[in-house]
């Protein structure tokens, strides 16, 4: 069952300068194109990781979600309920309720004057739920000890404050958790406890995970389905398997090839070329068309269209 | 101590460009010493890179910044010496050690926008570091610069020498910083976690130049970093680190694929690799140790799967240069795990 589908889903900033500015300046506004024409499904228990570079939107599509920015268009659509237009105030609560997000940084994502307790129950609490020993269960399923409730978060490590983050996301119960760089800040070996204890959470309770990451290895890991953006545009959706071992967008591929392998020892290959161009003034056509090794003369002109290719969605006109 | 030196001989390499021996780093507290780095020895021959991994705090940046005199007190080294060209360093004060950093150690630091100064053009930072230590005249220092930023693939460097840092995008900017560690033409460059900042291409992009910088120029690098992927890609030789000692010295090969310390075989089994597919990765239970209070023993014995009494009692072996063997009792690969 499909539980969460985007459809369309933009997202444009306004960047301009202050209106006095332009003036003198003679400056027109300007617009940032975080997201653009991006559409996917998100099956009920399984995860979805979106990745790419900075400045490719993935954070962006992530606080959508979650209902911490509207859409400029297109809709995010939670088991059907449409959270920005969605008018049944009663419908809307009932399906926030089951979005919980994590963060990258847990230094700053956890308030450093409440108690562990307070943090955890927070979600419930703020909806007037019973908080009885609820911290203590969810400290103890999340690895930590429910000792710790009554400590501040200055007092753990990293991981564990990462720890502390996921018993908060999972206080309110919810279905679908959106993990933005859950891992980015952390160790190695602290990276792999957490990533266990995601899947084993996933398992267990039955959740649903939006895996945003830059970290192909961590994805390939983790994920379900994989879905590549490109200055806000979706380039590539397939399965894991399918988009590492036969990777069809050249800009996945570029991706693959940049990041570095643990087997491959004093590797030489010729570095990708440029950089991701400013979304105020992306390129016409296919955004990755400056950069791209097969670019022809369409390329340059239009926008190209999501098409199947060998059991994977990508939007390139050259791919074969 | 004297074994030790006689073990690092190198009868058939040329003089290292660094040699640290037992380089220790201490701070005193008010609740007594903490050592972040502790008995470190190692050598970096021209044209080598050697890669210094370890998990936060372990103490690979403290040994970098020791090396180029960077230590902030009450921090500061305490035993040991580190030879630069042959030349000891570590007791050089003030003005002798300015001199040296820049012209014999160039640094290039994570952040390249807190690198750089953000009030000066980017020419006008390069040719300040090349008049301060190289005996050029104004013009010559400025044809040095542009050759510089030529040197590290910054197009159109003839223009670009008037721009300001924030003009550059994250990636740009950092080869502007390697290129400012470069242009005095240093024998050693430090590079602590020189793409931790950046995106993949971009980092693909970087440590490309570095490797090349490095055979072009013969230069040493010191490359710190927390990712193994990168190690294994710019490394000649790596030396993993755990709560301020080395545990682990070796080829990069060797010490990635057969592992001898429990410490590098379980950071190796905690990374995500394609090959493992989506098995549960291997964890290390629990976390680096707090400085200020280090198990007794061997630091590492709480989390080792393998440790015995002897691991909590004594304090382990430490590491010599030169072998590729582990700062442990019982080095991998041994006899089953003790339970």
């Amino acid at each position: 069952m499909v539980l969460v589908s985007v459809e369309h889903l933009t997202r444009i900033f306004d960047v301009s300068k202050p209106w006095l500015n332009r003036l003198v300046e003679r400056r027109r506004k300007a617009f940032l194109t975080a997201v653009s024409d991006v559409s996917f499904e998100i099956e009920e228990k399984t995860v979805y990781a979106l990745v790419g570079e900075s400045g490719s939107g993935k954070s962006t599509v992530g606080k959508m979600l979650v209902g911490l920015l509207s859409p400029s268009e297109g809709s995010v659509k939670i088991r059907d309920v449409d959270l920005a237009r969605e008018t049944d105030a009663g419908k809307v609560d009932a399906v926030r309720a089951d979005i919980q997000m994590i963060f990258q940084d847990p230094f700053a994502s956890l308030n450093p004057r409440w108690r562990v307790r307070d943090i955890i129950v927070e979600p419930v609490a703020a909806r007037g739920g019973q908080t009885e020993g609820l911290a203590e269960k969810l400290l103890e399923q999340v690895g930590l000890s429910a000792r710790d409730a009554g400590k501040f978060p200055h007092e753990f490590s990293g991981g564990q404050r990462q720890r502390i983050c996921i018993a908060r996301a999972l206080a309110s119960e919810p279905k679908l958790i959106v993990c933005d760089e859950p891992t980015s800040a952390l160790d190695v070996s602290v990276q792999a406890q957490v990533l266990n204890l995601m899947s084993d959470l996933k398992d267990d309770l039955g959740l649903t995970y939006l895996f945003i990451s830059h970290d192909l290895t961590v994805v390939q890991h983790i994920s379900d389905r994989v879905g590549v953006l490109y200055l806000g545009r979706l380039v590539e959706e397939a399965d894991p398997d399918a988009l590492f071992d036969d990777p069809k967008h050249p800009y996945t591929q570029m991706l693959l090839a940049a990041a570095p392998q643990l087997g491959s020892f004093g590797r030489e290959v010729p570095p990708p070329k440029g950089e991701i161009p400013d979304p105020i003034n992306p390129p016409s056509g296919c955004a990755y068309h400056p950069r791209c090794p097969l670019v022809g003369d369409i390329c340059k002109v239009e926008r190209p269209q999501m098409r199947m290719l060998r059991g994977a969605k990508v939007a390139c006109h050259m791919a074969r | 101590m004297v074994l030790l030196l006689q073990e690092t001989e190198y009868p058939n390499m040329t003089q290292p460009i660094l040699s640290i021996r037992d380089l220790t780093v201490e701070i005193p507290t008010r609740y007594g010493i903490l050592r972040p780095v502790d008995g470190v020895s190692y050598d970096i021959a021209p044209g080598e890179i050697l890669g210094v991994v370890g998990e936060s705090g372990a103490g690979k940046s403290m040994a970098g910044n020791a090396v180029i005199g960077l230590l902030s007190p009450p921090a500061r080294i305490s035993r040991g010496e580190i030879h630069v060209n042959g030349a000891r360093i570590d007791h050089l004060k003030g003005d002798a050690m300015r001199r040296l950093r820049g012209k014999e150690i160039g640094m290039v630091f994570q952040d390249p926008l807190t690198s750089l100064n953000p009030l000066l053009r980017i020419g006008d930072q390069l040719t300040e570091t090349i008049l301060a230590h190289l005996d050029v005249t104004k013009a010559q220092a400025a044809e040095r610069a542009i050759a510089a930023l030529d040197e590290v693939g910054i197009p159109g460097a003839r223009e670009r020498i008037n721009s300001y840092p924030h003009e550059f995008s994250g990636g740009m900017r950092q080869r502007v910083v390697i290129a400012l560690a470069l242009c005095a033409e240093p024998s050693l460059i430090i590079a602590d976690e020189p793409t931790t900042a950046l995106d993949v291409s971009v980092q693909a992009q970087i440590i490309a130049l570095l490797k090349q910088l490095c055979r072009d120029r013969g230069t040493a690098v010191m490359l710190i970093t927390h990712d193994m992927g990168v190690i294994a890609e710019a490394a000649d030789r790596v030396a993993v680190m755990y709560a301020g000692k080395l545990v682990e010295l070796g080829p990069v090969r060797d010490v990635l694929t057969t592992p001898r310390h429990p410490y590098t075989d379980g950071l190796m089994g905690s990374t995500p690799l394609a090959s493992r597919g989506k098995a549960r990765l291997h964890q290390i239970p629990g976390a680096m140790p707090r400085l200020d209070s280090l198990p007794s023993g061997c630091a590492f014995h709480p989390r080792c799967p393998y440790a015995t009494a002897r691991c909590k009692a004594d304090p382990a072996p430490t590491l010599s240069d030169g072998g590729g063997a582990a700062a442990c009792f019982f080095p991998l690969p041994h006899a089953t795990k003790v339970a």
